[in-house]
């Protein structure tokens, strides 16, 4: 089930001040540290980099302009599955 | 014979039916053309006079994406997914279902024929 258009993409109020913060220099630019997987990436968000939680480390996620509309948790998989173990 | 959108000549069907044999086109998108062009639905597709075919031709140059050209959208969108390293791209990679279904077992239809593990063992009887 999609989001309504009318509401507008999802992004976390703690995660936008970071990034506008960070926009008009207030904070450091840097990498922003975040546990918000469930944030719509907007075009504002291109050209930085996010340290997205995965449930136990964060993974660096560099937004390019292509990943606008999907949200930072798709790009830091909480599984990570190498192969049975019988298998090389 | 009815030639259109490149390679396809399906006759002795519908007009209706005739026209889905085009990649992109579907029962109701068939309808919507032949209703625009004011033609009848039952026509077979070898019937139809050259007015008529240029006026299929007509709509659908003009208002859909047919064919090879859909088909290198389709194939650029999955693209897309695979190099921004989404979830649904890495799953794509690894020829896995997208949309969350189970994998445990089913889930044919995208892992192929089913290939069997020497030495894995059935689960024990009790």
């Amino acid at each position: 089930m999609a989001r309504s258009i009318r509401k507008g993409p999802y992004v976390d109020a703690k995660l936008e001040k970071k990034i506008t913060n960070m926009a008009e220099g207030k904070t450091k630019k840097g990498v922003i540290k975040t546990w918000s997987r469930r944030s719509t990436i907007t075009p504002d968000f291109v050209g930085s980099t996010f340290a997205v939680h995965n449930g136990n480390k964060f993974i660096p996620v560099y937004v390019t302009e292509f990943m606008v509309g999907h949200k930072l948790g798709e790009f830091a998989p909480t599984r990570n599955f190498k192969g049975h173990s019988g298998s090389k | 014979m009815a030639r259109i959108a490149g390679i396809d000549l399906p006759k002795n069907k519908r007009g209706e039916i005739a026209l889905t044999y085009i990649y992109g086109i579907g029962p109701s998108t068939a309808q919507y053309i032949l209703s625009k062009a004011g033609i009848d639905f039952d026509k077979k597709a070898a019937e139809w006079n050259d007015d008529e075919q240029t006026a299929i031709r007509n709509i659908i140059s003009g208002e859909f994406k047919v064919e090879g050209q859909l088909r290198s959208e389709v194939q650029m969108n999955i693209k897309r997914l695979m190099d921004i390293a989404c979830y649904r791209g890495l799953r794509h990679r690894k020829g896995l279902p997208l949309r969350g279904q189970r994998t445990r077992t089913n889930s044919r239809t995208r892992k192929g024929k089913r290939k069997t593990v020497a030495g894995k063992k059935k689960a024990p009887k009790k």
